[in-house]
């Protein structure tokens, strides 16, 4: 894919439509599976025959007990088209446009968005589409050059490559190895934020050595900062890493008074608001900004937002409200395409965590899983064992989740 | 007994309701058979813009008391389905004559509409993949008939030009100029394989004809053709992982059985002819031809009204427009035009027996519905 041309300031820039987003109910469990990058189908809890399309009754036996499950994502492609027309806005600006017929080995026949290199054999994967809702892509099933390029498949990732990053805090660790992450991944500019720039951090000269990095003074906390950053660069920003957090141990009864507390919410939940305020007007303008659009907004929240630490409980208050605002911003950006990726990582292998007993994820790793997320397109984050493990918990059982912690 | 065949002629867009066009074709019918709409005791009816009304609603739209009621919502499979329940009504004495009709509106943005919640599976799993509508899923069908069966474009195309040159016959035709294989061939690409002449367009029209007994025609002195053998099968072949092959496939033995004739005996055929692709099927499972030897049928034979084997002898919907569940009529109403005589200038010489097909409903990624009559001239 060669770097897009800079942009005429002069010419129109086309506003966002989306794809056709209408479902019914029992269809959203494809996109509940899609928003965690898994591929599940239903499947007869009484026969085991896989259904596609979703359905209330299992088309073998009649059985009304059908579970979303992870089905083997192989299968043949039987016939393909290439469409020159459309009854839809969204696909009509993106003619031509490929689709396959794909016989999956898991059974059903499953009509798919089809990726240009695709041979006889496909790889199907369950993705969310820029109306948020899932479809199904056919992919070559072995990885190839530049596979991410492919122009259908971009509508449906937030590839960083050739994209405007803002990372909101390059100050921690975890700032650091994000910005190490995207420039590798063909970000074309990082602005690096950090807060109280008279005093010079940790890895400053080596940030500053990063041609793709400019660094620029934020913080979260100052509204007139944030407005007048967006200011200068909203119109710009195709991808927002939202990632400046404040963490403090314990819960209610070790501490005296709210200052702590309140100073974790202004970071944790009005910071969000701030940025969401004075930067999301500009990005949902330019959901549809060519090949390098605004395209995603990601939230570094914590597995503690779906259910309360003690130990760390004001730090889990704030994650848990920030995590309620963050599905509003989803909702409000989801008109424009503008995806919100929502991280939510067990421990940090940081200073605030220093009494937690391993397993922690490293910064590293989490950069990783959190630049890994939007080249694939995933929209809720796991990242790493403590937290996939803590989901399943929470998933199988939320009451027992909240035992445990408490325990 | 079939007679009374009309046709409200089509335009590209109406600004009227389903209703208005459906209310044209039982008026015509009323005209043609010189009944009082009292005398008129049995209706079905076709449609899939008249929601949120249904049969019923319009019995009140129309001041009808018919004993006899059905809606018959089953796409280009309507009035095949519609002529069996109305020949057993009749047989049965439920009603003396039953009004058939089909037809839709067709609003400038009202095929969009349409499309985006035609079915849950079309809403879930078609619709949100480029929202190509059919186009998008008989490409899938005809890309892979080309590529197991060996199929050219020109194939498809002899059946598209042989067509057109019925049409120019047929003065309701919404298509009046003539078509070249040349132009056929040119024609810009709308889902690959499928070009611009491959695909029907949609329009409004409406289309009937009356079921009744013979004596009841007689007396009424109604130019008439005789059902001899139908058939109606949906969702044959579930398990097959593209859709090659439709009901006929299952029940053919049963239709000639019924109509004491075989392929050869036939004298035209009217197929359902959204894409010509299904044309070939059907001529493969009705057994004009083996399965897979469409190809080679069409090289051998010529189409037109006074070919070796007429098709679809006023157009079909490729040259007349497809008016939504108008169309499965189509095919009907020119048989019986065929075989009373009422064919003008495409009349099929010496036409005794015709056999109309109906397929419809793509709800997901194949035609549910299929569906075939035999009818003969009243004499055969």
């Amino acid at each position: 894919m060669q770097r897009p041309k800079r942009k005429n300031p002069v010419l129109r820039t086309r506003l966002p439509t989306l794809p056709p987003a209408a479902r019914s109910r029992v269809a959203l469990g494809l996109t509940a599976a899609a928003a965690l990058g898994r591929f599940e189908l239903q499947q007869c809890r009484d026969c085991g025959a896989v259904q596609y399309p979703p359905r209330e009754a299992c088309q073998k036996c009649l059985s009304v007990v059908l579970d979303w499950k992870a089905q083997p994502a192989e299968g043949e492609l039987l016939a393909q088209t290439v469409l020159h027309h459309s009854n839809d806005l969204f696909f009509r600006e993106r003619l031509p446009w490929r689709l396959g017929l794909v016989k999956l080995d898991c059974g059903p026949t499953v009509v798919a968005h089809l990726h240009e290199a695709v041979q006889k054999r496909v790889r199907v994967r369950a993705m969310l589409d820029r109306a948020g809702q899932a479809v199904i892509a056919a992919l070559p099933d072995k990885e190839t050059t530049d596979m991410a390029d492919d122009r259908q498949l971009r509508e449906f990732t937030c590839d960083p490559k050739h994209r405007k990053v803002l990372v909101t805090d390059g100050k921690t660790a975890l700032g650091q190895a994000l910005i190490k992450e995207l420039v590798s991944a063909k970000t074309e500019i990082v602005w690096v934020g950090y807060a109280e720039p008279w005093k010079k951090f940790a890895g400053f000269d080596e940030l500053e050595k990063i041609p793709q990095v400019t660094l620029i003074p934020l913080d979260v906390t100052d509204s007139k900062n944030v407005r007048e950053l967006a200011a200068e660069i909203a119109g710009k920003v195709d991808i927002v890493v939202n990632n400046a957090e404040h963490h403090r141990s314990f819960g209610i009864g070790n501490r005296q008074g709210v200052e702590t507390a309140r100073a974790e919410m202004d970071v944790n939940y009005f910071g969000l608001l701030r940025l969401a305020q004075e930067f999301g007007p500009a990005m949902r303008s330019r959901g549809a900004d060519g090949s390098s659009s605004a395209v995603a907004w990601v939230n570094l929240l914590s597995i503690y937002a779906l259910a309360n630490f003690p130990p760390h409980g004001t730090f889990s208050a704030s994650k848990a409200a920030a995590h309620s605002l963050a599905q509003c911003l989803r909702a409000e950006m989801r008109p424009a395409g503008v995806r919100v990726v929502n991280v939510f990582p067990g421990p940090i292998d940081d200073e605030w965590n220093q009494l937690l007993p391993p397993p922690k994820v490293a910064p590293a790793a989490l950069a990783k899983a959190i630049v890994g997320a939007l080249r694939e397109g995933i929209e809720d984050v796991y990242p790493g064992d403590v937290a996939q493990e803590w989901l399943a918990r929470w998933r199988d059982n939320p009451k027992a989740l909240e035992r445990e912690l408490s325990a | 007994m079939l007679a009374a065949p009309v046709t409200v002629p089509y335009v590209r867009y109406s600004i009227r309701a389903a209703h208005w066009w459906l209310a044209r074709a039982f008026s015509e019918l009323l005209k043609k058979s010189h009944l009082a709409k009292e005398d008129v005791d049995g209706l079905t009816v076709s449609s899939f813009t008249l929601a949120p009304d249904t049969a019923i609603g319009l019995t009140q739209h129309l001041g009808l008391s018919p004993r006899w009621l059905d809606h018959v919502p089953l796409g280009g499979a309507s009035a095949v389905v519609a002529l069996r329940r109305a020949a057993r009504a009749v047989q049965a004495g439920d009603a003396d004559v039953v009004a058939c009709i089909g037809g839709d509106t067709n609003h400038v943005d009202s095929f969009r509409l349409t499309l985006a919640n035609f079915s849950q599976f079309a809403r879930d799993a078609v619709y949100p993949y480029g929202a190509g509508g059919p186009n998008a899923s008989f490409a899938f069908l005809t890309a892979h008939y080309m590529r197991v069966h060996g199929a050219r474009r020109e194939d498809f195309g002899k059946l598209c030009v042989a067509q057109r040159a019925n049409a120019l016959k047929f003065p309701l035709a919404l298509f009046k100029k003539p078509l070249s294989m040349e132009e056929y061939l040119a024609a810009r690409p709308i889902a690959e394989p499928l070009h611009l002449f491959d695909c029907v367009m949609p329009c409004a029209g409406a289309e009937g004809f009356l079921v009744l007994s013979e004596k009841k025609a007689k007396l009424l002195k109604l130019p008439y053709a005789r059902l001899r053998g139908t058939i109606e099968r949906h969702n044959a072949f579930p398990s097959d992982p593209v859709q090659m092959r439709a009901g006929w496939a299952l029940d053919r033995d049963d239709l000639y059985g019924q109509a004491g004739a075989e392929p050869k005996n036939i004298d035209f055929v009217e197929t359902y002819d959204d894409y010509p692709v299904i044309s070939l099927m059907q001529l493969e499972d009705l057994g004009f031809c083996g399965k897979g030897d469409g190809p080679a049928f069409v090289r051998k034979h010529s189409f037109t009204c006074d070919g070796s084997f007429p098709l679809n002898t006023s157009g079909g919907q490729l040259s007349v427009g497809q008016a939504g569940a108008a169309g499965g009529f189509l095919g009907m109403v020119e048989a019986i035009r065929q075989l009373t005589g009422e064919a003008q200038g495409r009349q099929v010489k010496g036409a005794k027996l015709g056999l109309v097909s109906g397929f419809g409903m793509i709800n997901y990624d194949r035609g549910l519905g299929s569906g075939a009559a035999i009818l003969a001239a009243p004499k055969a």
